[in-house]
């Protein structure tokens, strides 16, 4: 805090007296510079901030030959259109079960892996964990999916077999929507989980050890030590990558969310995003998905700025 | 305790991947009666015979290795001169421009306009499809910068200049040289990123003869298109082999495509290890 306040000081009122001359010199010496920048502002220009321009196709009937600016003005037409139809409420309530069990279940096991592989006395066998745990997390979203339907078909798989093995009944999970949500979240765990790890150990890494010596001293458990110096350390860092979850919920897993979908688990599996590529694209409704994709964008920034609010307002960790 | 509760974690991780490896090698008939667990049975290589007899996964391995060369090195070039001029200081507007990068971070247009964007560009079906619309990430681009401001000192910079270098000397002179776990983590984010994308392809590109391997994998994997296997029509008993061969080769093909990654981890791990940790710092 009190360091930015001194830079402030230091810079805003040198900045402010430039006279504009001198400044344009300074823009023009650092020439270079800029070139160098170049690439990646053409880059956002391209493809971030043109199509952004082309947003407001969402409100207009968007055709080819009067492009992004000049197809005719509908207003809220698409938006009242997505809102009234059958798929509506299927197609948030998904996105919303799948975001949510995201937060609930997958949000926490790197934590708690994190917290456990901090326990760990051994170097060697600390960091032969951590390489096998986050391994998966450099195999495809395709190979995942793909591995998913070999172990889980009804006829073949390995997971049936064991179905079979203890008697039961084999289930073809990938064509059942009540199976979605738990193999997509499962599935996610086994990917990422290890990989969102290393963030969490490297916060616990930089916990103060003459902490644990005086609670050790003090005659507390592992367990305490855990729950009262680990915990609270790593708290800031929970707090951050939470806040981004969140920045992140309505967009994540919208590949394999594509890829796992079958035509029967469709009921469970079409979230806003397929569903913008299957209107937009495989139907070419542009507007209509244009405004289905803008919809969520809005949803996702609301969230974000909410939740880094109540951050905020609970004085840990913000963003902003 | 812990060490228990680790083991079981490693062994669900590693199990999946270990049936599939001996699934990819026994008689597919064994899988079925679910005889496989733990060792490979009636040892038999046809799935991988197959796979590589099969030329539209040569043609994908070929289309991948193009975007991933082309793809890491657009991608690492723009993101380490972008981000080096984005750490001076002394870059008039530097504020201006970095909150140019950091918006798109809370707000795209979305997969429609971006597609649009790309015909209109005329890119579609094209290498630059797949290449361009995602080449420079902001959180890439943040990580390179926060490297940047930490490792290479102003000091420096003042006395090369008083030596006679300018930016562009400078730059590639001194700071890439003094970059290179940076230039390595950079290319290693890329290259896996490119070698893994398969949704641009399928989105942008409509010619199969283009198709990265990814997108191949995905059609001969999940959407079931075992056309290669080469029987058409005949008896009941035929095509159920003909089915469990197909089996066979997805084992195989899991195995194939995913190797060449696992295999190069461990040298890569200390690279993203770091990476993840000037991303936190950064956050």
């Amino acid at each position: 805090m009190s360091q930015t306040l001194k830079k402030r000081r230091g810079e805003q009122p040198t900045q402010r007296h430039i006279p504009l001359s001198m400044r344009f010199k300074r823009v023009l010496r650092a020439w270079q510079l800029y070139v160098l920048l170049a690439p990646a502002l053409v880059y956002v220009a391209l493809f971030k901030y043109w199509p952004m321009y082309g947003v407001q196709i969402a409100f207009r009937n968007y055709n080819p030959i009067d492009g992004f600016s000049g197809s005719p003005w509908v207003g809220l037409d698409n938006f009242v259109r997505f809102i009234n139809s059958y798929q509506f409420g299927q197609v948030i309530g998904n996105t919303l079960w799948i975001a949510v069990l995201g937060l609930v279940i997958a949000f926490p096991v790197p934590i708690i892996l994190a917290l456990v592989v901090n326990q760990l006395q051994s170097e060697r066998f600390k960091k032969f964990t951590q390489t096998v745990l986050y391994s998966p997390a450099f195999i495809s979203t395709v190979v995942v999916v793909g591995i998913m339907f070999v172990l889980l078909s009804p006829r073949s798989g390995m997971v049936n077999n064991i179905i079979k093995l203890t008697g039961g009944e084999p289930i073809f999970f990938m064509g059942t929507p009540e199976w979605f949500r738990p193999v997509y979240v499962i599935s996610d765990v086994w990917q990422n989980a290890g990989f969102s790890m290393i963030v969490y150990l490297a916060a616990l890494a930089s916990i103060d050890p003459s902490l644990h010596e005086a609670a050790k001293v003090d005659g507390a458990s592992k367990f305490q030590r855990v729950r009262h110096i680990d915990l609270p350390g790593i708290t800031p860092v929970i707090t951050i990558l939470f806040i981004l979850a969140i920045g992140s919920l309505l967009n994540v897993g919208f590949e394999k969310a594509l890829l796992m979908q079958t035509d029967l688990n469709l009921s469970a599996s079409e979230i806003i995003q397929t569903y913008v590529y299957h209107a937009g694209l495989q139907q070419a409704q542009f507007s209509y998905s244009a405004a289905i994709g803008l919809f969520n964008s809005i949803l996702n920034l609301a969230l974000l700025v909410t939740f880094n609010w109540i951050a905020r307002r609970t004085q840990q960790a913000s963003l902003w | 305790m812990a060490v228990i509760l680790l083991l079981l974690a490693i062994a669900a991780v590693v199990y999946p991947l270990y049936f599939v490896l001996i699934a990819s090698i026994s008689d597919p008939n064994q899988i079925y009666e679910g005889n496989v667990w733990f060792f490979p049975q009636g040892i038999t290589f046809e799935g991988y015979q197959r796979i590589f007899g099969d030329i539209r996964i040569w043609q994908g391995l070929g289309n991948t290795f193009l975007y991933t060369i082309v793809g890491t090195a657009i991608s690492v070039t723009a993101i380490l001169c972008g981000a080096y001029a984005l750490s001076r200081k002394d870059l008039p507007g530097r504020k201006f421009l970095m909150l140019i990068f950091i918006i798109t971070m809370f707000f795209d247009g979305g997969l429609i306009t971006k597609y649009l964007v790309v015909r209109d560009l005329g890119m579609l079906n094209t290498m630059w499809a797949v290449v361009l619309p995602g080449a420079v990430g902001v959180w890439n681009l943040i990580i390179a910068r926060s490297f940047f401001e930490q490792s290479i000192p102003d000091e420096l910079r003042e006395a090369a200049q008083i030596d006679g270098a300018n930016d562009f000397t400078f730059f590639l002179k001194m700071v890439l040289p003094l970059s290179k776990s940076l230039i390595m983590l950079m290319i290693m984010i890329h290259v896996v990123a490119n070698w893994n994308s398969f949704f641009d392809a399928l989105i942008f590109l409509n010619d199969d003869s283009k198709y990265p391997l990814q997108l191949v994998l995905r059609n001969i994997l999940i959407q079931s298109d075992i056309s290669s296997t080469g029987t058409t029509g005949g008896d009941v008993a035929s095509y159920a082999a003909a089915q469990r061969i197909a089996e066979l080769t997805k084992y195989a093909m899991i195995v194939v495509s995913s190797l060449p990654l696992m295999i190069a981890l461990p040298f890569m791990q200390k690279h993203f290890t770091k990476g993840a940790l000037i991303g936190a710092v950064k956050s």
